[in-house]
């Protein structure tokens, strides 16, 4: 089989098989677990294929291509090391399986069980068959994620809930610190791939970056491998079904930590940075975690720091820096997969037997389930170090490289050896405590369920794993010890050192502290009996030190109290600030470049000053100001001030060469005021009271600093502005227009032919927002509620009405019908006049000024003139516009020219052109760039005449006031405005 | 002439500015207008000021700077007033909507409480 294959199927798999367990029913509780179990043993199949020759010493490759750019390959890799933990993955998987199709309930629905099992699977062994550090570092990730998604299975308790976001919490914080120190660390090496890594050691050490990538790493690792004082996710996780403890807890999730430090041990290690990070990690974690179990009376509870406890050693042991160490400690993941799954199942079983994991409820279930009873007991001899065991072998290697560790500092190591007999008797302490205090005593009293054996094939992976325990005590050398060495050589290399797999090594120290710790845990057992009976819950001596506590005041602290002082200092729901500060960046972020780059003076000499346009400008300013200060009280004047300053733009415009701009601003402008115009009616009254009380001291205050800003906003501008104006770029983009707009657009007219041909897309999109804009408009006017004080026919009109009742001879409305009837006989005179402008300007605009933005605008004015002056239903009884089908029609023709540059095989919006002669006109341009200008133009007659009618009919319309909001009085027309005049800004 | 239109730009930014930061919307409004003036002019007046350059080519003729003006900014201008115009609609629209379902033109949607 190639190895592409091979390394594919194994990660891929599980993933494949995950989606497939995730479709099927959700009872199909059978179909599930066989798919899963399939998937696991054809896993194990492959890594059986892969044996020979990883034991050969080979590496089996496979590299896809992923970001060359960067230098980045999709890449698996399995060598020895990786292939042993492969093997753990889905060994380990296999039983878990197993065991799971009989613990889970029917009624769970146990293949998204399965789904998320599987799925975790493929995570870790992708994991430990990544060929380079990012790759790593992403199945890492999901790991973290599937394991939220198990521990969390049973996600209607809030204990499954609460530990599977602490887990998360914490594992994936240190996933993302991981992926800072893999990124670190690839910068170091200059390359992600592990080979590349593996092969620089002596760069990484002695980089000066190496400590914050070793620390960045540490973090990632000691958190997966749940390693003091991130220790304290692990227990809370026991809250999953009891074979995802089994799986994660043993053989896998919290497996990767240690792998990880034992995987780039070769390259980071043997610094005295490693030596106190991790060993310290190790010892505290070692002894922490074995204390503190003893004093659990929940089976898992137990389980689960003494699995701390376990990888406190592991870590212990690759912080010695010591290469035999190292070997303990792959022999030790080994040995604690294999005893540690088997406790977690049988911990299970008596729970599912029993309905009670409480060792305070449990007592004497050895004649009720012998056979469990056994297995477990042989597990627990193991786990506490027993000879003739698996566990005993690993245990004597760390004492033996506790004594013979070498540091720097002398007296850490002289108590190193007396912390491992400590821990090691603590370690006896509590597997006493598993068997005795479960098996042993008197027969159990009001147990929710009546114990019995299990069914034969959930008792199987127990069995399966407690012989290992049994085989590889007895004969190391002869079966792990193959495996082992292929480990050791790949993790280590050359230099692996010699080391011997003897059941017995002789009368020598480690064998001692193996006999003290034997002698000191039992009686340690013993003599806490009277403690342990009493039932106290947690540790003494160090029950103050939760870790969780901990763990959820940071998360209240973060998620909510900082969040919402943060809230409290930045966010507002008010207009004003978030504007004042938008500007005010905006002004120090202009001037900090300014001040960055320097300001010197421009390569243009400034134009002597036109009095014309000086005088000119004096009255734009002066309007300018004008609006500014009359906008609060009259609108109108504001408005009309506005217009001035439009009029002076647009002269401007025309002044310096640009009478397209001149032409679109001057309707625009109209059209503008028109619609402002017809939004006043709507806005409440506001009187400017003379002589009224002067603004309040805050008030005054944020008006001087508003001014500040706006001043400051001003002068910046303008020296931006006359900065840009007195320099010319050396190179720019006009002359390729300029040189093309007739050669290869048709047209002479430079801006119209960039608009609808060079850069046609854009005004594409923009007829397209317009267009959106108007409908926006529409909707938002459909339901148009005006405010209470609004409702009512404005005091003109009433006016009116009283006039014309008041006379005799004249019947209400005589006044309105007369209204400006010379304008409205002259405007409707024009109508034709004006549209046939617009035709003209539409026409012309390839060449001339004009085009169909103009044109669009000029034929609205043609018509909201109509309105204006006939009145809404006057002109509506004559000329029906229908906005939406101009619209429609506009936006279909524009897109239609374009997409007919398909039919002729040029890209979108392509142009063509030629000269018709028509008589009487003479010869014309005809591009297909027209067509493209009569959509424009189409669009923007529907447009404004949708948005301008919309805005009209609302006066004519019967309005129902919107409901006043309950919280305040609606404001009384007369009174409200002299209130709400003053002060307010 | 530089220095007149951009002291007329510095006005225009500032009283659009000040306005801006005004609590009624109908300021808010009349200052999104002066500002769209000034950045508009600004925009216009990074081509240079030409006066009694030719904005229109001769048929069949190429043009150059030296004697045409600067299209580019124009081209970018006519957008630029066009959907200023459609932002100005769509501002006063919500503005209505606003004013009518609060009953206030305060921009926040409430009168400010003290």
């Amino acid at each position: 089989m190639p190895d592409a294959l091979l390394l594919l199927t194994l990660v891929g798999l599980p993933f494949l098989g995950a989606i497939a367990a995730g479709l099927l029913p959700t009872h199909a509780r059978n179909a599930a677990a066989w798919l899963a179990g399939v998937i696991a043993l054809v896993g194990l199949g492959l890594l059986l294929a892969a044996y020979p020759t990883v034991a050969a010493g080979g590496v089996l490759r496979h590299e896809v291509a992923w970001m060359p750019s960067l230098g980045l390959n999709f890449s698996l890799r399995m060598d020895g090391f990786a292939w042993l933990f492969a093997g753990m993955v889905s060994g380990v998987g296999v039983l878990v399986i197993v065991y799971a199709r009989y613990y889970m309930s029917a009624d769970d629905p146990v293949p998204r069980f399965f789904a998320f099992l599987l799925a975790f699977m493929g995570s870790m062994t992708g994991v430990v068959i990544a060929g380079n550090l990012i790759q790593l570092a992403f199945f890492w990730e999901l790991t973290s994620l599937f394991s939220f998604l198990l521990i969390g299975y049973w996600h209607h308790l809030a204990a499954a809930r609460d530990g599977a976001r602490m887990a998360l919490t914490i594992t994936a914080t240190g996933g993302l610190c991981l992926f800072a120190g893999v990124l670190v660390l690839g910068h170091i090496v200059g390359s992600y791939d592990l080979d590349a890594v593996l092969a620089s050691g002596e760069t990484i050490r002695a980089h000066s970056l190496y400590l914050p990538a070793l620390v960045l790493i540490l973090l990632g690792a000691l958190t997966k491998s749940a390693q003091f004082p991130f220790h304290f996710w692990l227990p809370h996780a026991m809250a999953a079904p009891t074979p995802v403890s089994a799986y994660l807890h043993s053989a896998t999730l919290v497996k990767a930590g240690v792998f990880l430090m034992a995987r780039l041990w070769p390259v980071m290690a043997g610094t005295e940075a490693w030596f106190w990070i991790v060993g310290t990690a190790g010892i505290v974690t070692l002894l922490i975690g074995a204390y503190i179990a003893i004093f659990q009376h929940d089976l898992k509870g137990l389980l689960a720091y003494s699995t701390i406890s376990h990888l406190g050693l592991i870590t212990l042991l690759l912080g010695l820096n010591s290469s035999l160490a190292m070997v303990a400690a792959i022999f030790h993941i080994i040995n604690h997969a294999t005893f540690k799954a088997s406790l977690f199942m049988a911990a299970g079983i008596i729970d599912h037997e029993t309905g009670t994991r409480d060792i305070r409820r449990l007592s004497g279930l050895n004649r009720f389930m012998p056979f469990t009873a056994r297995l477990a007991m042989v597990a627990a001899a193991a786990m506490a170090g027993v000879p003739l065991l698996n566990g005993f072998l690993s245990k004597e290697m760390f004492f033996a490289e506790a004594l013979s560790a070498e540091g720097p500092l002398p007296l850490l190591l002289d108590i190193l050896p007396v912390a491992a007999t400590v821990a090691s008797a603590f370690s006896v302490a509590y597997s006493l405590r598993f068997i005795h205090g479960t098996f042993f005593g008197p027969d159990p009293v009001d147990l929710p369920l009546t114990p019995h054996e299990p069914p034969t094939w959930m008792r199987f992976p127990v069995e399966i794993l407690v012989l290992t325990c049994i085989i590889v005590g007895l004969l190391p050398a002869a079966t792990v010890g193959p495996f082992l060495d292929m480990a050791a050589h790949a993790a280590l290399g050359a230099a692996t050192p010699d080391y011997s797999l003897a059941v017995w090594h002789g009368f020598n120290l480690p064998l001692l502290m193996s006999v003290i710790a034997l002698i000191a845990g039992v009686s340690l057992y013993l003599l806490l009996q009277r403690h342990l009976i009493k039932g106290v819950e947690g540790a003494p001596l160090i029950g103050g030190l939760q870790g969780q506590r901990m763990f959820e005041r940071s998360m209240v602290f973060l998620s909510w109290r900082l969040a919402r002082t943060l809230e409290g200092l930045f966010g507002t729901r008010r207009l004003q600030p978030q504007l004042r500060l938008v500007v005010s960046v905006a002004v120090v972020a202009a001037g900090w470049t300014v001040y960055l780059r320097g300001l010197g003076p421009g390569n243009l000499a400034p134009a002597g000053i036109d009095p014309v346009l000086a005088l000119i400008w004096v009255i734009g300013a002066a309007c300018a100001l004008g609006a500014a200060t009359q906008a609060k009280y009259h609108r109108l004047v504001a408005l009309i001030l506005l217009g001035g300053t439009g009029l002076v733009t647009c002269v401007t415009f025309v002044w310096f060469s640009a009478p397209d701009l001149a032409l679109t601003q001057l309707l625009v402008e109209v059209v503008t005021t028109i619609l402002l115009l017809l939004g006043l009616r709507w806005l409440p009254k506001r009187l400017d009271v003379p002589g009224a009380r002067p603004p309040e001291v805050i008030t005054a205050t944020r008006r001087l600093r508003d001014l500040g800003i706006a001043i400051t906003a001003g002068v910046g501008m303008a020296g931006l502005a006359f900065g840009v104006m007195t320099r010319f770029p050396p190179e720019i983009l006009a002359e390729h227009f300029l040189e093309r707009a007739y050669t290869e657009g048709g047209g002479t007219n430079v801006v119209n032919v960039i608009l609808v041909d060079f850069r046609g897309f854009d005004t594409l999109g923009e007829i397209a927002v317009l267009g959106a804009v108007a409908l926006t408009a529409y909707a938002l006017l459909r339901r148009f509620r005006p405010a209470p004080d609004s409702v009512d026919i404005p005091e003109q009109q009433r006016d009116q009405s009283a006039y014309d009742i008041s006379r005799p001879g004249r019947r209400e409305g005589d006044t309105v019908a007369d209204w400006l009837l010379i304008p409205s006989v002259i405007a409707r005179l024009l109508f034709p006049v004006i549209c046939l402008v617009a035709v003209y300007l539409l026409l012309r605009g390839h060449d001339l000024p004009g085009g169909g933005f103009a044109a669009g605008l000029t034929a609205s004015i043609a018509m909201i003139l109509q309105y204006m002056l006939g009145g809404t239903q006057w002109v509506e009884a004559r000329l029906r516009v229908l906005p939406l089908r101009w619209m429609g029609l506009g936006l279909l023709l524009a897109t239609g020219t374009g997409l007919a540059a398909w039919a002729f095989g040029y890209p979108f919006l392509t142009s063509y052109f030629t000269y018709v002669e028509l008589p009487l006109i003479g010869s014309f341009p005809m591009a297909s760039a027209l067509a493209f200008d009569i959509g424009v133009f189409a669009l923007v007659v529907g447009a404004t005449m949708l948005m301008l009618i919309a805005l009209a009919r609302q006066s004519v319309r019967g309005h129902r006031a919107a409901a006043p909001r309950p919280s305040e009085e609606p404001p009384a027309p007369t009174t409200a405005p002299a209130a709400t005049a003053m002060g307010d800004d | 002439m530089e220095l007149i239109l951009a002291l007329g730009i510095g006005v225009l930014t500032g009283s659009g500015v000040w306005l801006l930061l005004r609590p009624r919307t109908f300021q808010v409004i009349v200052g999104l207008s002066l500002l769209s003036y000034a950045v508009n002019l600004f925009i216009f007046s990074t081509g240079g000021l030409r006066t009694g350059a030719a904005p229109v080519l001769e048929r069949g003729a190429v043009g150059h700077l030296a004697t045409h003006a600067d299209p580019v900014p124009q081209a970018l201008v006519l957008t630029a007033i066009v959907i200023s115009f459609a932002t100005t609609a769509l501002f006063l629209v919500v503005l209505l909507a606003a004013r009518g379902l609060t009953g206030t033109d305060h921009v926040d949607g409430r009168e400010k409480d003290r």
